[in-house]
């Protein structure tokens, strides 16, 4: 059985005017100890998924319908203090700016043993005791004396560490990652990039990283969510979707990378922009930028469909896979 | 995203209805009672001369038989007389609506002198920075620590001593928005320095200088208008401040005259007779004078909260 | 530092040893600390700019790329003239220009223009896409008639794909790729040779990237333009970039052409740097791991700033600071381990 079971999840904003949906339907599942990448450009609607998976989602942001396994438990229906109980303790999350996470006034220390305290019956220095072995376990220098430190005596790179050992504290089985690794550096992404891979192999935890950089998703996910405006519209293995993009979108978000021209050349872009999601247009939402777009796309939503080792939401798609089949079968 | 519909211009009013200050003031009935209230103050006042019955200004229309006469509800009233009148026989409806007017007048005078004053001082110092700012800031410091009381008493102490007390009530209108007016800029430089000192760091400001823009058109035409939401909701505040501030120092005998009645020196004039049974005189002017300040204070609440940045966009 | 081309007119624009040194302690008390049992006046400063020389040739695009904190902003804000430099020379076209006042750098304003990382702040927000986009060339050219303001607007505008019924609506309308368009119309107006772009993508998502960098491709050719490309992204300096210029802690320690840089980096920091970007392949890369992190330009490693992080770090590194020198393909490398030949 798999750890995660998404159905359907659907996340709506109710704003003055008129309600917005943001996702759309969204179903995937999530095995015990799998990596899961989600990508998308902003407005895709991969963090509120993120969101949505805690029951964090901030009004106007609601749950219209849908449900969250987890360990068979529908989130989606869980009570608060429950929840809670779920929250840091079985699934926990990383953001891409960890002063979000840290308390500005308490020593790493402190907000280490809180949480352990929060969660489990521990005396205050076994609870230490969890806290210095986590340190040691995401390799910072000098753990003993990072317990002592205030938030902002640390680095970028040094707290995003920190967050990670915060996250691991309570051996959760999932870790939600948004954007872990955006606002560090290069070589500062690569190690903590592979802090993370070696920390989720080793406990068997699972992951869902959520992020705009395809380099990331490849190097540390088994299996990826596309996102487009809400809804997913591609998913498959990361392998496959690196390597043979089905949908046009995702086609185009690797294609417009500049490592895939020549130096100097124009890139190959995607027209157009993501649209808002009050206006999101009939039809496909990618039809307006697609180069292969028909009338029918225009009008009709294409549905999710397993082509090959994907699933892909594309007519273009399906088309191509039909008229296979029909040459195959004469 | 861009599809651009040709409809006829709406008007303002629609446009501010949809805009969303509109929208926020829809959706805050306090707000929208406040405006309504307010708004139908400053049309009676404007429209007194229309309105009133009698003309307080003039002597010839006040008949000291018809002093100390109660408002309308109560036995004794003369029915030409709805809100009563005064020691002096002034009618208490006819010198409550020009009061307010002249209330209204000073305060809003007076507020614009200390815009004028704060918004020049307050982007200059944090725009140019440095000595500059050091020495205005230390110029409102000093300005803050004289109270609007004492900044008057010298005025008045000045004025009376030099010319005498005849010369100061005839221009007693004059000196007040002044003094109102100077003791206050500060509030105006300060918050106004702050937010110049945000706008300064943006790009925006970074684009317009490696245009080659001069200091004067970045700052008047780039800075400023970026930093009017904060002096909106001050302004608001500061109008109730200093209709306030017009009625303690007429109250206090040192700014209008009686002869000239603001909604203070109405209070002043009916202070004496309180317990001597004609307690409309000084209740009346003072109840409109508390709705007025409170509904520019309700007002001047909704709009912070409205025209705050991070609100604003939702 | 010698220039590696003999080219007959001086290159576009040149920095000569600059210097940018920002003071932490502003005011008199900031500055009075305690120290072996003596008060003393003592100021803080960052060193964000050390000793940077560097040349842009006409029609080149020089790629400065480098870590938060490098000061490869700071360098953009010094060519550009918002901000003074502490010592050395800033030269345009053969002529100092970093000790000019704002009145004599007026034509050379419309020879150079900025565009911003944050496309979201550039943009003056009260001001509608016509009103941005007109005044500067009513600015620079106050004998134009109306009817030519809008005209040089209009082809500004076409060229780079602002539609122009967007004139009179207000940058908060439009997405990020947007406004970086009219940012960049709005520098093309006054029809520049010579464009700073600071980190120009860093805001914009990947497919509108590619967009705003073809427009820059595209500017570049049809208006003969040279660049200074401020970026932290490796594969858009392999794209972009003509040549290179590689910042740790304010130094340069590898200037190449790129295609030279990233054939064969010599630098240790440089491979490191190379050897992280994430790729899309199979497993994870084996990056080159550095020591610690990247420490505060206040105090300064006294040799080699890339020292405390080096795995070929020396004696002699921890004390001299290396010279840039010419190596065998035309690069400029910052090393005594590459130049005594201790790296590979």
């Amino acid at each position: 059985m798999s750890l995660l079971s998404v159905r359907d999840l659907t996340v709506k904003f109710a704003m003055r005017s008129q309600t917005v949906t943001a996702l759309h339907q969204i179903s995937f599942d999530l095995a015990r100890g799998e990596r899961l990448g989600i990508v998308g450009e902003s407005g895709a609607g991969k963090s509120i998924t993120g969101f949505a998976l805690m029951k964090l989602l901030s009004a106007p942001g609601y749950i219209d319908s849908g449900t969250i396994q987890f360990d068979g438990t529908d989130i989606t229906q869980a009570p608060e203090a429950q929840m809670r109980q779920i929250r840091g303790n079985r699934i926990a999350m990383v953001f891409q700016d960890p002063m979000v996470t840290l308390n500005p006034v308490l020593t790493i220390g402190q907000q280490m043993v809180e949480t352990l305290r929060a969660h489990r019956k521990l005396s205050r220095r076994d609870a230490q005791e969890i806290a210095l072995t986590k340190l040691r376990e995401v390799q910072i220098a000098a753990p003993e004396l990072r317990l002592k430190q205030y938030p902002h005596e640390l680095s970028g790179g040094m707290r995003q560490r920190i967050i990670i050992a915060m996250a691991l504290l309570l051996d959760p089985d999932l870790i939600i990652a948004d954007e872990p690794t955006t606002a560090l550096d290069v070589t500062i992404q690569a190690d903590i990039m592979e802090l993370l891979l070696k920390l989720c192999q080793a406990n068997k935890v699972g992951l869902i990283l959520i992020t705009h950089d395809l380099g990331v998703v490849s190097q540390l996910t088994e299996r990826t969510l596309v996102m487009y405006a809400g809804r997913i519209v591609e998913a498959g293995k990361t392998r496959e979707i690196i390597n043979d993009p089905q949908h046009p979108y995702t086609q185009g978000l690797i294609n417009a990378l500049p490592q895939q021209t020549l130096p100097g050349q124009m890139l190959k872009q995607i027209p157009g922009a993501m649209p808002v999601l009050t206006d999101i247009p009939p039809g496909c939402p990618f039809s307006p930028r697609c180069a292969f777009a028909l009338a029918e796309c225009r009008r009709l939503l294409p549905q999710i469909m397993q082509q090959g080792s994907s699933e892909v939401a594309c007519h273009e798609v399906n088309r191509l896979h039909s008229d296979l089949l029909l040459e195959e079968g004469r | 995203m861009s599809n651009l519909l040709i409809t006829p211009p709406p008007s303002r009013w629609a446009r501010f209805w949809a805009s969303p200050l509109g929208d926020s003031l829809r959706g805050n009935p306090v707000a929208l009672v406040a405006l309504l209230v307010f708004s139908v103050i400053v049309v009676l006042a404007l429209l007194a001369p229309v309105i009133a019955p009698f003309d307080p200004y003039d002597p010839t229309q006040i008949d000291i038989m018809n002093s100390d006469l109660p408002p309308f509800w109560i036995p004794g009233a003369e029915p030409q007389f709805v809100l009563g009148s005064d020691d002096q026989g002034r009618d208490m409806w006819s010198a409550i609506l020009y009061g307010t007017r002249l209330s209204l007048m000073i305060g809003l005078a007076a507020v614009a002198l200390q815009a004028t004053l704060g918004i020049a001082i307050g982007l200059a110092a944090g725009y140019l920075g440095g000595r500059v700012d050091s020495l205005l800031m230390r110029l409102a410091d000093i300005q803050l620590s004289f109270s609007t009381l004492m900044l008057a008493i010298v005025v008045l102490a000045v004025t009376h001593a030099m010319w005498g007390a005849a010369v100061f009530d005839r221009y007693a209108v004059v000196a007040v928005i002044a003094v109102i007016g100077l003791a206050e800029w500060p509030q105006y430089a300060r918050t106004l320095r702050a937010t110049v000192l945000a706008e300064r760091q943006k790009e925006y400001v970074d684009s317009a200088r490696v245009l080659g823009f001069g200091p004067l058109r970045i700052m008047l035409r780039h800075i400023l208008p970026n930093a009017m939401s904060p002096i909106f909701v001050i302004s608001t505040v500061q109008v109730g401040n200093a209709i306030i501030a017009e009625a303690s120092l007429s109250f206090l005998g040192l700014g209008l005259p009686a002869s000239q009645p603001s909604l203070g020196a109405l209070i002043a004039s009916g202070f004496d007779y309180i317990f001597a049974g004609s307690w409309w005189i000084t209740a009346l002017p003072g109840g409109v004078l508390v709705v007025l300040v409170l509904v520019i204070n309700l007002l001047g609440d909704w709009l912070r909260d409205a025209l705050n940045p991070r609100l604003y966009k939702v | 530092m010698k220039d590696t081309m003999t080219a007959p007119e001086p290159p576009l624009l040149e920095l000569r040893g600059v210097e940018k040194r920002f003071a932490l302690d502003q005011s008199l008390l900031e500055r009075l600390r305690f120290r072996d049992g003596r008060l003393r006046m003592d100021r803080r400063e960052v060193h964000a700019v050390n000793n940077v020389s560097l040349t842009v040739n006409r029609g080149e695009a020089l790629c400065v790329v480098g870590e938060t904190g490098c000061g490869k902003s700071t360098v953009a804000r010094l060519v550009a003239g918002l901000l003074a430099p502490s010592a050395g020379e800033v030269r345009y076209a053969g002529a100092r220009i970093d000790n000019q006042s704002r009145r004599d750098l007026a034509p050379l304003r419309r020879r150079m223009q900025m565009i911003f990382q944050n496309p979201y702040a550039s943009l003056n927000p009260r001001m509608t896409i016509a009103q941005a986009l007109e005044e500067p060339v009513r600015y620079h050219n106050p004998d134009l008639a109306p009817v030519d303001v809008r005209a040089k607007v209009l082809e500004v505008m076409q060229a780079v794909g602002v539609d122009p019924s967007w004139r009179d609506r207000y940058p908060h309308e439009f997405s990020g790729g947007q406004r970086q368009r009219i940012a960049i119309a709005r520098a093309l107006t006054v029809d520049p040779e010579f464009i700073i772009a600071d980190e120009p993508l860093a805001a914009l998502d990947v497919s509108i990237q590619a967009q705003v960098l073809n427009l820059m491709l595209e500017a570049k050719v049809a208006r003969g333009l040279t660049y200074l490309f401020i970026t932290h992204d490796l594969s858009v300096v392999q794209h972009f970039g003509t040549r290179v210029a590689v910042l740790y802690l304010g130094t340069v320690c590898e200037l190449a052409d790129t295609a030279t840089l990233f054939a064969a980096p010599k630098h240790p920091y440089t491979r490191a740097l190379l050897s992280a970007v994430p790729q899309m392949r199979d497993g994870m890369p084996d990056h080159i791991r550095l020591k610690g992190e990247i420490p505060t330009p206040i105090t300064l490693p006294k040799g080699c700033p890339f020292e405390t992080r080096c795995a070929y770090a020396d004696q002699r590194c921890r004390v001299e600071k290396p010279r840039p020198q010419q190596q065998r393909d035309g690069s400029l490398v910052a090393c005594h381990a590459v130049e005594e030949g201790r790296v590979d």
